[in-house]
Parts: structure tokens; C-alpha cells; sequence
């Protein structure tokens, strides 16, 4: 439950909340209509001002010590709108902000208007469908009303489901349809859930439900529903078949973009739903569903990996093992004594996982574009020479690996040691398998790539293209994120605990 | 049971006519179609919600209402969006089938 | 039973049987025929659940416009040599089993509802006047919860953006290749003259008056995207090449505006999507004049698909 600081008498003066939706959505629109490259200059213009107002946001509740508030329109809840930053909000989008911009500057050789045009189709879509995801994962995060937070995910599902067919391949077409099937079955099922929610408690608002809700079997069925709806967009097992095709098909930085960011608002909204609104009503047996469910996407995942001829495959289906990982968290967080979701530390090493895979696989997707660009193909088998083609680049997708295996000092050791605490300390060990189980796979096809990739070719490699600096070292810089970020996570991770309930040790 | 719950119940069962559409037909614009049903299902169950709601001289509470206006125009986007993508696929390869039959390492343009 | 109880149970039962059977049917074009029938009794039930802007909006845009953009797909897609088989017998058990057990949930669920039905409409009606609104569902979508309202309108815009994107690179910036379905012909023709300018009046009445009685931006822009459409069918306006600045301003006018009072209220009023008091109805008026414009030129280019040959050819 949260506490009363959840509903504010005035707005608390958070313009800064407003500004991280605004923003973007203002860049699109201006964009549409100015044209051209002008879609390109207003995205670049807009990336570091991003990038602060996360950052101000997230100084402000870090060192306030509590959430933020904004009432739109000065309406309050149960007739309006609230927008609420806590410090997993905060976190969130900050993540989200350094992911976007080192994309964005990664996509700027990619997407560039030729000089002769007034406006060419891709960089003119991509530039504006970065700029509306941005703006989509920001009302995700900072959402208070679970129909906004509707609008929200559909906005982002229009924002990413072009972005898979943009190089306009047939079979990028067919990912993209069969994504936005998966994606609009899911959102009408979150639908149906709130739909059962406003029927019983008259509202829509996280922190009003969250003091209202009982278990009945409306309230169950709409968990039941909103979750089946969230975990076929954030492609959980076995309701991942549109994944591998959809990222592995769309061009580098777009899927840099729906890897590790994309999948993580849908999944943020589980976490929203069990841990704040309805703590209690899943159970045990739910969580161990989620468990379960995350343990086969780890296995799966990581066995599909190891057998694909492709490297942009085989990121793909990393993804999916990895996306399970999170889902670890949420037995891991069920406290017994008092049968509910605890904010303990099972809630911030799934968050951790989160943030680095966000930061690896975005570095792994723009190094494996940059070797497709740079030798006109992605088979594994062929990658022999591209270590001394493009170091940096090979250096990135391995420190992105380290990460996803769960080496130190990477955010994603960090991660999976406190899942594996959890798991020990509540005598689930059957999950500190599964994980351990996962890292050895995940070594097995890093290795299996890195090996190829850095083996002498037996004849000089040609060049396809010419790979400029400044791409390799936006993927270097995030793979760099992720790696440090398990000593950055030391002093300061109970950021995530900002606006949580005080919690009982849960271990 | 009242008018109402008549229509809920109706509601509800389009939701599960719908899915077995969508799930089990494998022509996509006959997914889309079921796609469109069980969004109808859902909107009719909130309006149901709405005229449970009714007081102080209104016919029903207006906020589901407006929300489900709203759900019709972003379920007609992506209706919109699905058939765009339908067509330019069937233009591109002259079949309009979601089999992987076209995953793999060719390139077609 | 009463003969509206009677009349009610009738429509329901007569909207399950064409939804199931446009589920079933074997031709996708009767499907597709039977589902704008559909959409039709749709409306008439929302009229029957007292909710008239929805009726609207469905009839409009629920069957109206998706109905159109289905039944030129359908018509698109005959000629596919379609064998593609779906899932087996057992799938289809399966998956049957799943549906009917999801329908019993929602139905046990809607028809058990809480002793006390939460509503919202006391705290609508009070806080409605401040506004100067009469209609209390224009009230929710540009008072209480108008950022929806916006988002809503940059998902529609996006949504064209993401069609606009699939057009091959050669035809970027050129016209849409908007089907025309029947043979140019003089009935054509004559609807194409006749019905506009009856729809544009109809579609400025709904918008204008949707702040007191039911109608609203939503349900005058698609009327008028109806419009725009059948003339440019019927061959009597070009459809314009997506590059064109007024058909780009046009698009973005709504929102713009939406979102630059919403802003103003920052400073004007208390907070984001305030509106200052005594100001309020002249200012939702606004934004509904506009954003009807908006919602006209979206629609209408919605229909019209992503550019298929460029201008100069």
C-alpha cells in the first residue's frame, strides 16, 4: 500500500514531470510539420535536454528522499490525472535518457537526410519515432492512472512497431504485423482489467486502488488479464514468438531501441501492478507462475541463442532469456508471513537487471549492426577478422556480455547476486539454479561469437562500408555503463526504495 | 437480470468469440476482424460499467464513457495500422500469411 | 418482461450471432460486410445504454471508417491465392476450451457487480460548471482528464506516421494510391457532390455544439474525413502528396494548439491542462475546432494509405 504521500492536496510544483512528456510529444509534432532534416536537428536539440530533465528529476527525488506529484489540471483523483515519480520511476528514466541519447547519437550516420532531398522516409520516421517512444516510456514511468498509462502503452507500441519494418523487407513486414497483433491483443486485455477495476472501486488511480483493493474475483481476474495482456508485450515465454524476428530484422539502432526499452515499459507495468496496486492478491501460486514462466524464458532463450547462424538472431533470442531473468524477481519478493509482494531487495536486483541489460544489449545491438555493416553479413561463421576490423566494437559486445553472463563488477553480477541471496535466503533454490543454469549457457554462445570474431581471417576482409569512430564508441560507452554500473549500484541503489512502504526484512 | 446485465454478458462472450478468432483463423485480416470484436466485447462491458453508474439525473457515469471513446479512435489507429501493413505486405510478396515461410537469410525487396 | 427488456435482449442476441458469424464466415468480403452491420447494432446498443457519444463515435469511427478500411482490404486481398492452413484440430480445442473459459470469468464477474456501484457522475456534475461545459463527457475528455485527451491525438498522428512509413523510398513525399473500389461513375459522382456539403455541416454542427449536447471533436472530424474521402473516391479532388505543408500544418493544428494551452495554463492557471477561470468553455471550444481539423486531415490520410508513386511520375 502506499502511503498518503501518494495523493497530494496541491501539486508539489514537479513541472519537470510535465516537461519529460511534453517534450517529446512537442519534438514530434514539430517535426511533422517543419520536414525534412528537421526531424533529425529537433531530435538531436531534445536529447540532452532529455537528459536533464531526467537527471533533475532523478537528483530530486534521490536527495528529497520522497516521490513527486504533479496534479494535471488541478484535478485530483478519482476525477483526474496524477503523475507520480518515485524512485523506481526515477531510475527508469534515467535509463531510459542515457540509452536514448547514446542511441541517438549512434543513429546519426545511419539516419542521415542525403544532402540533395528535402526529406527522406527513413530518417524522417526514425527520428520521430525515437522521439515518441521517449515521450511513451516517460508517461509509463511516471503514469498514475492505469488508463493513461493504456494510452501510454499503445503510443509506444505505434512508436515501435514502424521502426521493425523501416528498411521495408518483406520479412521485416510480416515481424512487424505479427508484432502489432501481439501487441494490440495484449493492451485490449490490460483494457478489460481496468475495466473490471473501475466497475469495483470507482477508480482508476494506482495509489487510490492500491488502498481499496480486496481479493474478489473481479480484482483477480483483472490481475490475471492485465498481466496475460502485459507478458505478450514484454514477449515473456511462450508468448515471445514475435520477438526474435521483429528486433533481429529491424535496423541497428532500432534494435537497440526495442530491445532495451521497448520490452522494459510493458514489463514495468507488471512491477507497477503487483508490487503497488495490488501487492496482495497474486499469492504465492501467482508468483511462482511468473517464476516459472521467467525460469523456461531463461532456458529457451539461451538454447535457442546457442543454435542460430546469426549474430542479430542470436541477440534476439538473448533478449528473451533475459527478459525472463526478470520475472525471477517476483517470487523471489513474496514475503509468506504476510502473503504479499515486499519492496525488498528482490525488487531492486530485478530493476538492476533491467537497467543493465538496457545498457548491454543496446551496446550488443549496435556492435552486431556495425560487423553487419562493415562485412555485408551477419553469419557467425564469418565473422573471422572482424576483431582487428573493429575492436571497439568486438571490445563492446563482449563487455555487454559480461553483463548478461553476470560477471563482476557489472550491473548484471550485482543483479544476479541478489537474486541469488533471495533465493537462497528463502529457501528457493530451485531459481539459483535456473539462474546459474543461465549464465553458463549465456557464456556458451559469447564465447561461441567472440571466438569466431576473433580469430584471424585466412584472406583480408573487405570493408563494406566505412565504420565512423564516434558509432563505435556509442556502443562502447554503453557497454561501458553496464559494466560499471555494479560499483555505481553500491552506494547508492536504494534509490529504488524511494517512495516504497517501509519494508519488513524479507532477506 | 436487467438490460444491462443482458448486454455484459454479451460483451463477454464477444471477448471469447473474438480471441478464438484471432488465435485459430490464419488469414490476418480475418485476425483483425476478431481483433476488432473483442475490443467491442471489452467497450461494451465498460459501458455496462457506465450505465451501472448512473445517478444524479444522468443516464450513466460519463468518465467510462469518455474513456471508451477514446479506446475506439486508438483501437481504429491500430486497425488502421494493421491493414497498411497487411496490404504493403501482400503488395511486396503477393501473399498476406504470417507463416515464417519468409524468415531466413534471403533478402527480397 | 417489458417489450424494451424484450427489445434489448434481441439486440444482444442478434449482435452475438453476426459477431460469431463474422468470425466464422468463409468469405473474408461477407465478413467484413456483416461487421459494419455489426457496428451499426453496436451503435444502437450504446443508444440503448444511454451513452450517445459513444453511439456517435461508434457508428463513426467504429464501424464507418474501419469498415471502410476493411472492406478495401478485403477487396484488396482476393486475389491472394491464400492456402495458408492454421493450427489443427486439437489447437483449436484448445484454444476453445481458453475462450469460453475467459468469457464464463467476465461474465460471472459483470453480472455480480459490488453491493455499492462506485460512480464518478456526482463529482462530474459538481465540478462541471466551473467549466461552462453542459456535456459531462466533454467535460471528462478536455477538463478532468485531458491529457488522454492529447495523447490520444498524438497516438492517431502517430499512427499515420508508422502507415506513411511503409511506402517504398521512391514514392516518399508523393500520393497516396487511394483505391477507388466501384467504377467512376455518374451515381458516384452525384453522391460525391451532393453528400459533402451536408456532411461538412453536419460534421461543424457536431463539433461545435459537442460542449452541450452529445458530439464532440471526434465525431464532426470523422464526418468530415468521411467527406473528404468520398470525394477524393469519387475522383472529383486529388489526393494530396503527403509533402504538402498545409496537409502537414492541418495535421498538426489540433494538438498544437491542445498542447500550447495546456501549457499556458502553467502560468495562466494553476497547472498544466488548467484552464484559467471564466475562460474555460471559449478555450475547450478552441481546442475542439481545431483538433476537429486535425482529426479530419488524420482520418481522411488514414484511408487514403502510405504514398505510392511519387509526384512527378
Amino acid at each position: 500500500m502506499l502511503n498518503a504521500a501518494g495523493l497530494p492536496d496541491a501539486t508539489t510544483g514537479s513541472a519537470s514531470l510535465v516537461l519529460s512528456i511534453v517534450l517529446p510529444v512537442a519534438g514530434v509534432v514539430l517535426s511533422l510539420v517543419l520536414g525534412g532534416r528537421q526531424a533529425e536537428r529537433i531530435a538531436l536539440v531534445l536529447l540532452p535536454i532529455g537528459l536533464a530533465i531526467a537527471s533533475v528529476i532523478f537528483v530530486q527525488v534521490t536527495w528529497g528522499g520522497h516521490s513527486l506529484a504533479y496534479i494535471v489540471g488541478d484535478w485530483a483523483p478519482p476525477l483526474g490525472i496524477v503523475l507520480r515519480a518515485d524512485g523506481l520511476s526515477a531510475t527508469m528514466m534515467m535509463m531510459t535518457a542515457v540509452v536514448i541519447c547514446a542511441i541517438g547519437i549512434f543513429a546519426v550516420a545511419d539516419f542521415r537526410t542525403p544532402a540533395d532531398v528535402f526529406e527522406a522516409r527513413a530518417p524522417f520516421a526514425f527520428w520521430i519515432l525515437l522521439l515518441a517512444i521517449w515521450s511513451a516510456m516517460n508517461i509509463v514511468f511516471v503514469g498514475g492512472d492505469l488508463f493513461t498509462l493504456y494510452v501510454a502503452l499503445e503510443l509506444l507500441t505505434f512508436a515501435a512497431v514502424p521502426l521493425v519494418s523501416l528498411d521495408g523487407r518483406a520479412e521485416t513486414l510480416q515481424a512487424a504485423l505479427r508484432y502489432l497483433l501481439f501487441a494490440i491483443l495484449g493492451s485490449v486485455f490490460y483494457l478489460v482489467g481496468a475495466v473490471l477495476l473501475y466497475g469495483t472501486y470507482g477508480t482508476l488511480d494506482i495509489a487510490m486502488l492500491s488502498e481499496r483493493v480486496h481479493a474478489d474475483p473481479a480484482t483477480i481476474a483483472a490481475a490475471a488479464l492485465m498481466t496475460a495482456g502485459l507478458l505478450a508485450k514484454t514477449a515473456l515465454f511462450p508468448l515471445h514468438l514475435w520477438l526474435p524476428p521483429a528486433h533481429a530484422g529491424a535496423p541497428a539502432a532500432a534494435s537497440a531501441v526495442l530491445s532495451a526499452l521497448v520490452v522494459k515499459g510493458s514489463f514495468f507495468l507488471v512491477v507497477r501492478l503487483w508490487f503497488d496496486v495490488m501487492p496482495g492478491i497474486p499469492g504465492a501460486a501467482g508468483t511462482q507462475v511468473l517464476g516459472a514462466l521467467g525460469a523456461a524464458a531463461i532456458v529457451f532463450g539461451n538454447v535457442l541463442a546457442l543454435r542460430q547462424q546469426r549474430l542479430k538472431l542470436l541477440v534476439a533470442y538473448s533478449t528473451v532469456a533475459q527478459i525472463g531473468y526478470l520475472f525471477l524477481m517476483f517470487p523471489l519478493a513474496f514475503n509468506t508471513a504476510s502473503s504479499a509482494l515486499q519492496s525488498g531487495s528482490a525488487l531492486t536486483a530485478g530493476i538492476l537487471q533491467a537497467i543493465s541489460h538496457a545498457t548491454a544489449k543496446g551496446a550488443m545491438f549496435m556492435s552486431a549492426g556495425l560487423m553487419y555493416a562493415a562485412l555485408g553479413h551477419d553469419r557467425i561463421a564469418g565473422l573471422a577478422g572482424i576483431g582487428r576490423l573493429l575492436p571497439m566494437t568486438v571490445f563492446a559486445f563482449a563487455l555487454g556480455g559480461v553483463s548478461l553472463i553476470g560477471l563482476p563488477p557489472s550491473g548484471g553480477f550485482l543483479a544476479k547476486w541478489l537474486l541469488l541471496d533471495a533465493a537462497v535466503v528463502s529457501g528457493q533454490w530451485w531459481w539459483a539454479a535456473i539462474m546459474l543454469a543461465g549464465g553458463l549457457l549465456t557464456s556458451g554462445y559469447m564465447f561461441l561469437v567472440l571466438s569466431r570474431a576473433m580469430t584471424p581471417a585466412l584472406e583480408p576482409v573487405k570493408l563494406h562500408a566505412t565504420i565512423p569512430q564516434y558509432q563505435q564508441a556509442a556502443a562502447l560507452a554503453l557497454a561501458l555503463c553496464s559494466l560499471l554500473l555494479g560499483l555505481v549500484a553500491f552506494s547508492s541503489f536504494d534509490a529504488v526504495q524511494i517512495g516504497r512502504p517501509v519494508a519488513a526484512q524479507v532477506g | 437480470m436487467n438490460a444491462a446485465a443482458w448486454f455484459g454478458v454479451c460483451g463477454a462472450t464477444l471477448v471469447g468469440v473474438g480471441l478464438f478468432g484471432l488465435v485459430t483463423n490464419p488469414e490476418p485480416l480475418r485476425k483483425i476482424l476478431a481483433f476488432n470484436l473483442v475490443g467491442s466485447g471489452v467497450f461494451l462491458m465498460f459501458g455496462v460499467v457506465a450505465k451501472r453508474g448512473a445517478a444524479v439525473g444522468l443516464g450513466g457515469d460519463p468518465v467510462p464513457q469518455a474513456l471508451v471513446i477514446t479506446a475506439i479512435v486508438v483501437a481504429f489507429a491500430a486497425t488502421a495500422m494493421a491493414i497498411a501493413l497487411l496490404l504493403r505486405l501482400f503488395e511486396a510478396t503477393g501473399e498476406a500469411n504470417l507463416d515464417s515461410s519468409l524468415s531466413g537469410d534471403a533478402k527480397r525487396g | 418482461m417489458t417489450t424494451s427488456l424484450a427489445l434489448d435482449i434481441g439486440l444482444a442476441g442478434l449482435i452475438l450471432a453476426i459477431g460469431t458469424w463474422t468470425v466464422f464466415a468463409r468469405d473474408s468480403l461477407a465478413a467484413v460486410i456483416g461487421f459494419v452491420g455489426y457496428g451499426l447494432l453496436l451503435a444502437v446498443i450504446w443508444v440503448r445504454l444511454s451513452a450517445p457519444d459513444v453511439a456517435l463515435t461508434e457508428a463513426a469511427i467504429g464501424s464507418g471508417m474501419t469498415g471502410m478500411l476493411l472492406l478495401g482490404a478485403a477487396a484488396r486481398l482476393r486475389t491472394e491465392r491464400n492456402h495458408a492452413t492454421g493450427i489443427g484440430l486439437r489447437g483449436r480445442v484448445a484454444v476453445g476450451v481458453l475462450c469460453v473459459m475467459i468469457s464464463a470469468g467476465l461474465a460471472i464477474v459483470i453480472l455480480f457487480p459490488p453491493e455499492s456501484i462506485p460512480t464518478l457522475a456526482p463529482a462530474v456534475m459538481e465540478n462541471l460548471a466551473q467549466s461552462g461545459l453542459g456535456n459531462p463527457v466533454a467535460g471528462v475528455l478536455f477538463v478532468f482528464r485531458a491529457l488522454d485527451t492529447l495523447l490520444e491525438k498524438v497516438v492517431l498522428i502517430l499512427a499515420l506516421l508508422g502507415i506513411w512509413s511503409l511506402a517504398p523510398d521512391r514514392a516518399w513525399g508523393g500520393v497516396p494510391g487511394l483505391r477507388i473500389y466501384l467504377e467512376p461513375s455518374s451515381t458516384l459522382t452525384f453522391l460525391a457532390q451532393l453528400l459533402p456539403p451536408v456532411g461538412i455541416v453536419v460534421g461543424v454542427y457536431m463539433c461545435w455544439v459537442g460542449a452541450n449536447v452529445p458530439g464532440g471533436a471526434f465525431q464532426g472530424g470523422t464526418v468530415l474525413a468521411a467527406m473528404w474521402l468520398l470525394v477524393m473516391i469519387a475522383g472529383l479532388r486529388n489526393v494530396p502528396p503527403i509533402d504538402r505543408f498545409w496537409l502537414r500544418f492541418l495535421l498538426v493544428i489540433g494538438p498544437v494548439i491542445f498542447l500550447a494551452i495546456g501549457l499556458a495554463g502553467f502560468v495562466l492557471a494553476d497547472a498544466f491542462l488548467a484552464y484559467p477561470a471564466g475562460y474555460a468553455k471559449p478555450l475547450i471550444v478552441a481546442v475542439e475546432v481545431a483538433l476537429t481539423l486535425s482529426i479530419a486531415v488524420t482520418l481522411g490520410m488514414l484511408g487514403a494509405g502510405p504514398p505510392e508513386r511519387s509526384q512527378h511520375s
